[in-house]
């Protein structure tokens, strides 16, 4: 469903049905906490949000440019980069942390409106200009770092530290970040353009929205997010490193696709992301406290999304 | 004539709306069974339980031992880079020790095309045929699947005078050959000359079966619950402004030298054989495409060429012509379409008024008749008249002083035509103009006020629509130019 309706009340019933990943988290979380005693401790669970934080506000941007029909390969790169940008221009060009923090971010958004343009001007299919700043942004990261983990601002490390005890400041963003995706789905126009031009470009054409200048503005915003993203992994760490987030950007999609988005467009909800970033974090930090070996972790999250939108697309024929 | 195919008492519900109620329909051996009903009255839904791709809530649908059913749907089911004879024998190719039998796919071809009398090489790619011997492939492959019943949803919405004529012919032959077949169409003539029964359907309910050669009237009545008056309710007025104006538009290899103007309440009818470059004038003159020469002026201002945004704001309008594939986003509910054209000016410092947005819809959709279980319904369960209906009505709620109609009433029931052509109406009394690009020769003669006709990319003449012929009109729309 695309259109986000004001629910009064909540019926559980409902809102389980109509988001199947909702209904897998609950699963997931109840059997965790029969197999696992230590997973419901306020303290795990604490650290299952900050988990899932750096992978939820990546895949919040991506669900701007899946929903709008396209793809964006190139969010685990952008996250590395702009937090190295960050951390080189405090570290390296002793600039200060705020300023430093805001290079970092402008790097996401001008990475984000690359692709956008080699997109919408360019006309390159979304998959091939993305995967080109994947491996642009990767290399420069390296370039600025000559392939060493640089220090981060303060600020930056900040952002991935307690507010108050209990409190991680991640988490905290990742909510702040979902409230901002909400609203920018359902109530701004370069949201209600990104469904229109997911669901069918020409006809949003025709309808005069400007396809080209909107495309600029969604990539835009996955640059930004992921540079946010970047941070917030950096913070968490205290340092950027060359080698951060790779392999992220397949979590983003992952998290979008769980949480009931359609790759072909059209379709998708900044909940749904949400609780796919959760699926995901909740999956690897129960597999680690029943101690099942990494490599076997990977197997049992590629069975997960497969799962995931198998039951949604069954769910969806069933209506 | 043996019975091959009986639903009885079929009850579909979709969240909450009844699409049918108690349904009974039947098909015997060598006999057009004709399925007439306005859009959304359920024909689609009673064929799609028929295939088998709905479970009807409740009723039962038998068929005769051995009888297959076959559907040929709007939208072919074809491959386009395949070629005719491996889309024939698609997932089921000749084999010998497992390896596809060209020569024999091929020989096979020729035969099963004689049969629906397609003379094509079989080695074609189908993309490179006709929308009619699409159609004709498709009836083909669904004959060798020996399908015992044949149903034909709308085929000839999207074909020529012509090759109606030679469908209707080759519908006849199939029937001979024992084959039951349910056509559905809007077309009542096509309907007085095939047809063996005719049932009709009206809000889900079966409202009754005339029998062969029922009268056009008796089939209306039936079909919309009242008797219709006036096919083309047309209320010409005192032309004012000129509100468009094209002039010397040209686009090499497309159009050339197009001009004409339209005045506030006025109907212009853009006539002309399908390839004649109606569309791409009208395409072009929105702003969709580029042109090489001439302008177009809008109440006065020049547009700049290639800004269908520009031409927005000085009033054009365009409905185009591929409802589905330019007209609507499927993903989206019926609110959030009728909204599209409006979403610009109604935010502010990038944010929706949605309220006001959701009002306007509503309001709009009540206006029109929209059949709809709600504005929060998507736009893809809305029959093809309803889904039009969205189509005109985000327009409307932009208030455009041109609006460009192209073909708007295709695939579209008797009862809803009648609605759009009063819509046409209400915007030229309110000192609007419609450009109206049809290929139904009745529709342009009876709606506009007068009429362009198109000819090989050229405007061949310009008529007074009332007392005109279509026999002038085609004489015109046949006419050669020398290069």
């Amino acid at each position: 469903m695309t259109t986000a309706t004001a629910r009064t009340g909540v019926d559980a019933r409902k809102i389980l049905s109509e988001n199947g990943a909702l209904g897998g988290l609950v699963v997931l979380v109840v059997a965790l906490s029969i197999l696992a005693p230590t997973f419901l401790s306020t303290q795990n669970l604490i650290n299952v949000g900050v988990q899932a934080a750096v992978v939820a506000v990546l895949a919040f941007g991506s669900t701007f440019v899946i929903v709008s029909g396209g793809i964006d390969l190139s969010v685990g790169s952008v996250a590395a980069l702009s937090a190295m940008v960050g951390a080189w221009s405090s570290a390296e060009a002793g600039l200060p942390g705020p300023v430093a923090l805001l290079l970092g971010l402008a790097t996401g958004v001008a990475a984000g409106l690359i692709n956008g343009a080699m997109v919408s001007f360019g006309r390159l299919p979304a998959f091939i200009a993305t995967l080109a700043m994947l491996s642009i942004a990767r290399g420069l990261t390296l370039v600025v770092s000559q392939g060493t983990p640089l220090a981060t601002p303060d600020v930056v490390t900040f952002l991935g530290s307690n507010l108050v005890p209990q409190v991680p400041l991640p988490l905290l963003i990742m909510l702040v970040f979902f409230g901002i995706t909400g609203f920018v789905l359902s109530r701004t126009y370069a949201g209600r353009s990104m469904y229109a031009i997911g669901g069918n470009e020409e006809a949003a054409r025709l309808s005069g929205i400007d396809v080209r200048r909107q495309k600029l503005v969604i990539y835009a915003l996955s640059g930004l997010f992921a540079a946010v993203a970047g941070m917030l992994l950096a913070g968490r760490l205290a340092s950027a490193g060359p080698q951060a987030a790779v392999g992220y950007e397949l979590d983003a999609i992952a998290a979008v696709v769980i949480g009931g988005a359609s790759l072909s467009g059209g379709v998708g909800r900044a909940f749904g992301t949400l609780v796919g970033a959760l699926v995901l974090a909740v999956l690897r930090n129960g597999l680690n406290q029943l101690q099942v070996s990494p490599f076997w972790q990977q197997v049992v999250i590629g069975v997960v999304i497969a799962l995931a939108v198998l039951l949604d697309t069954l769910r969806r024929r069933s209506r | 004539m043996a019975e091959l195919l009986r639903a009885e008492g079929i009850t579909k519900r979709f969240t909450g709306a009844l699409a049918l109620d108690g349904v009974d329909f039947a098909v015997n051996s060598g006999e057009v069974h004709v399925l007439l009903g306005e859009n959304g009255a359920g024909k689609s839904t009673l064929v799609k339980v028929l295939a088998g791709v709905y479970r009807p809530d409740s009723g039962s649908v038998r068929v005769a031992d051995g009888v297959n059913l076959a559907v040929i749907y709007q939208e072919l089911t074809l491959v386009p880079e395949l070629s005719v004879a491996e889309n024939l024998f698609l997932g089921r190719p000749p084999r010998r020790f497992g390896v596809v039998d060209r020569a024999r796919m091929l020989r096979d071809a020729v035969g099963l095309l004689a049969r629906v009398g397609l003379r094509v090489d079989p080695a074609t790619p189908v993309k490179e045929l006709g929308i009619a011997q699409q159609q004709m492939v498709e009836i083909a492959r669904a004959l060798d699947l020996n399908a015992g019943v044949l149903v034909l949803d709308e085929p000839t919405a999207v074909l020529t005078d012509t090759e109606t004529d030679r469908l209707l012919e080759i519908m006849a032959e199939i029937r001979d050959q024992g084959v039951g077949l349910v056509f559905i169409t809007h077309h009542l003539d096509e309907i007085r000359r095939i047809a063996d029964r005719v049932t009709v359907l009206r809000d889900g309910r079966s409202v009754g079966v005339l029998p062969a050669g029922s009268s056009v009237e008796q089939m209306i009545e039936l079909m919309v619950g009242r008797a219709i008056s006036e096919q083309y309710p047309r209320r010409s007025q005192e032309p004012g402004d000129v509100l468009l104006k094209v002039d010397s538009l040209t686009r090499d290899g497309r159009f050339t030298d197009v001009s004409f103007e339209v005045r506030a309440g006025e109907v212009v009818g853009i006539a002309g054989l399908v390839g004649a470059g109606r569309t791409e004038v009208v395409r072009a003159a929105f702003g969709v495409d580029h042109y090489d020469s001439g302008h177009v002026e809008v109440a006065g201002r020049r547009l700049p060429g290639g800004d269908v945004r520009a031409a927005m704001r000085a009033g054009l309008g365009l409905v185009p012509e591929d409802r589905k594939g330019q007209g609507l986003v499927l993903t989206s509910s019926v609110g959030e379409n009728l909204g599209l054209v409006t979403l610009r000016s109604a935010t502010r410092a990038g944010i929706v008024d949605r309220k006001r947005q959701r009002r306007h819809a509503d309001e709009m959709a009540t206006a029109l008749r929209v059949k709809t279980s709600g504005l929060d319904q998507e736009v893809r369960e809305l029959s093809g008249g309803n889904q039009q209906k969205v189509v005109i009505g985000k327009w409307l709620l932009a208030d455009p002083r041109v609006l460009v109609l192209d073909e708007p009433t295709r695939g579209v029931d008797v009862g809803a035509k009648v609605e759009i052509y009063e819509l046409i109406n209400r915007m030229t009394a309110a000192g609007r103009a419609v450009l109206l690009v049809s290929s139904d020769l009745p529709e342009v003669i009876g709606m506009s006020d007068r009429i362009v006709v198109m000819a090989h990319g050229r405007v061949a003449g310009e008529l007074p629509a009332r007392g005109t012929t279509q026999d002038e009109v085609m004489a015109l729309a046949v006419q050669e130019f020398s290069a």
